[in-house]
């Protein structure tokens, strides 16, 4: 039998019901790939396989009886954010060091009442405060993608092939990896790796300012952000709760689809989720995009943008059209002051958020003279340096004083952000296309960006509108780079119509192909 | 704006977060850098514009108030540092 972790989601779940495979061989499968990987990726930072082999033996023996679910027996990676009743549970951080939950997230709960399996936890920025994966705890994610060159190689005149390409004058060009690790991006690098290296059938992410789209970006997979409100935050360790939504990330646009319709549901322990049923997302695939309105944001070509992204855009523009859509050009005059504002409302909340840090009721306790001493000790030893800054800067923002000056101003210019996109919805615009990133997939422990948070933080420039509105938006990879690194457009619709981006990525997926990385781990 | 070392140390102290004078003098210079950027808000016209309340347009959703959920004290201290009986342990607080 051929590699069954190289099965995409739907693959496996016609295999599976047509009883050609077990979920306990996929299962098997995926673990003995972890086993050899993560000490090279860094993807899992705990591997549940008992957990895994029960949950695939009794998706067995639903599957005999026919009773299986969506998901039945489906292996699946978590994100390390997401509350799993009695299992590590940090969100990469120190400070919850040892925490197991009682409880169970709403959309890890829900993937399970559908069958999936899962294999463990998934690396991340530490609270999800990142876009390279490396302010985990636990070390950085190690993208399974990396830069290639072309060589000119001189051929004896009698051989060929081994997949090079024959030029006329006995040379070949072929392509060799560059050794240089890169990011995977963030915050969920850990789901985008595990998904791109085969080490998980799909994953569970979060994006409050790009982390499931970027990261998807960065490693030739889909990522979807859904619409606020659409998946329950409940069980979801709090980062910016006004800004927080689950998606999932996949190997292509229809495991996406079927990820998201089992994640998605309508919570009464989520006060901001909202009473709306889910609809059949796969059904979404396949329909004709003709006469459907695509707006291309002038706004988005930025100064310094790579040729290559460019170059992109413009051919997903060309397939866009071919398929029968009619191109408009659209302006979202504010776009330049959604990361700006980001970094008011989002350290604001999250100052806030993590203020249950504290010693008292889990992780991390060192003990100090007094209990200010204990929180302060307990505070500066459990939360890395990016996870201070931010809390410093929300808390600075939200001190008296400066609260109208930074606070209520960017909360203003949030509504003029999201005031643009219904303007142009109102004028037809069903969808947006815009480049994911503004950039490929970049070194660890890129210099410029570790002397310069804002560099960083500039990563998500395309993204972080799509949180700051609260619209849905989902990262498509559609080529490669001439370093041979995937490359991914985005595409930003109106509010819960999840199903028309679904539709829209099909036809990039189509002409673009699906794209995998040459394994070296 | 900017902050000053002394600002960074008092926030510090408003967020619990033990600095060292080397964590604050670098906080400074980080601290510095973000806030330069976010500056570019002052440009915006918000005349007249309200603060975004609700991300999406819908009433909080309330429920019955009645007990829905409890007794689970047990469930509750297991992930503490330190306990006894049911209840979190932290140092003297009262004199």
């Amino acid at each position: 039998m051929s590699d069954l972790t190289r099965l995409t989601i739907s693959q496996a779940r016609a295999k599976l019901r047509g009883k050609e495979i077990t979920a306990t061989e996929i299962t098997e499968a995926y673990l003995s790939a972890i086993d050899r990987a993560n000490p090279a990726l860094n993807a899992y930072v705990a591997v549940t396989g008992d957990k895994a082999r029960d949950m695939a033996k009794a998706s067995d023996a639903r599957l005999v009886k026919g009773e299986g679910g969506a998901l039945e027996g489906i292996p699946l990676g978590i994100k390390d954010l997401f509350g799993t009743e009695g299992v590590h549970t940090q969100a990469c951080s120190h400070v919850l060091d040892g925490f197991k939950p009682r409880y169970e997230s709403t959309v890890t709960a829900n993937l399970w009442a559908d069958g999936a399996v899962m294999l463990g936890k998934l690396n991340m920025d530490e609270f999800a405060m990142g876009s390279s994966n490396e302010t985990s705890y636990y070390g950085p994610v190690i993208n399974p993608w990396r830069r290639s060159r072309l060589d000119t190689v001189v051929m004896p005149t009698t051989h060929q092939g081994d997949g090079g390409f024959v030029s006329a004058g006995g040379t070949r060009t072929q392509r060799s990896l560059d050794n240089a690790q890169l990011v995977p991006g963030g915050s969920s690098g850990g789901s985008a790796t595990a998904v791109s290296a085969f080490l998980c059938a799909g994953a569970t992410a979060t994006d409050t300012g790009g982390s499931i789209r970027q990261p998807a970006a960065f490693t030739g997979t889909v990522g979807i952000k859904p619409t606020y409100g659409r998946c329950s935050r409940w069980g979801i360790v709090a980062f910016a709760s006004s800004l927080d939504q689950a998606g999932p990330i996949a190997r292509d646009v229809r495991d996406a689809a079927i990820l998201l319709k089992s994640m998605a549901s309508v919570d009464p322990k989520d006060t901001t989720s909202v009473d709306r049923p889910v609809p059949d997302y796969e059904a979404a695939i396949g329909k004709p995009i003709k006469g459907m309105k695509v707006g291309i944001p002038k706004e988005y070509r930025v100064d310094g943008m790579p040729e290559e992204i460019e170059a992109l855009w413009q051919k997903g523009i060309a397939w866009l059209r071919d398929a029968g859509a009619e191109i408009v050009d659209i302006s979202l005059p504010h776009t330049k002051y959604a990361l700006p504002a980001y970094y008011i409302v989002a350290p604001a909340e999250a100052s806030s958020n993590l203020a249950r840090y504290d010693g008292v009721r889990y992780g991390l306790r060192v003990p100090g003279k007094d209990i200010v001493e204990m929180y302060e000790k307990t505070r500066a030893a459990g939360f890395g340096r990016e996870v201070k800054r931010r809390i410093m800067i929300g808390t600075y923002v939200l001190s008296a004083g400066y609260y109208d000056a930074y606070y209520l101003q960017a909360q203003k210019v949030r509504n003029l952000i999201k005031r643009d996109f219904e303007n142009v919805f109102a004028a037809g615009v069903d969808v947006i296309l815009t480049p994911a990133t503004p950039s490929a997939a970049f070194g660890i422990a890129d210099e410029d960006m570790a002397a310069d948070p804002v560099k960083m933080y500039l990563n998500d420039i395309f993204t972080v509108t799509v949180n700051m509105a609260g619209l849905p938006g989902i990262a498509v990879p559609a080529g490669l780079d001439p370093k041979g690194l995937p490359l991914g457009l985005q595409l930003i619709g109106r509010p819960f119509e999840e199903e028309t981006l679904f539709q829209t990525a099909a036809i990039i997926e189509q002409a673009a192909g699906t794209f995998q990385p040459e394994k070296w781990w | 704006m900017s902050v000053d070392v002394k600002t960074v140390k008092r926030v510090a102290r408003l967020a619990r977060i033990a600095v060292s004078e080397e964590d604050a003098e670098r906080m400074t210079g980080e601290l510095n850098a973000i806030l330069g950027f976010v500056e570019q808000l002052n440009e915006v016209d918000v005349s007249g514009v309200e603060p975004m309340t609700s991300v999406t347009p819908m009433d909080m959703k309330k429920r019955r108030d009645v007990v829905t959920d409890g007794n689970k004290a047990a469930d509750i201290v297991a992930n503490a540092p330190a306990t006894e009986e049911n209840f979190f342990l932290v140092p003297k607080v009262v004199e």
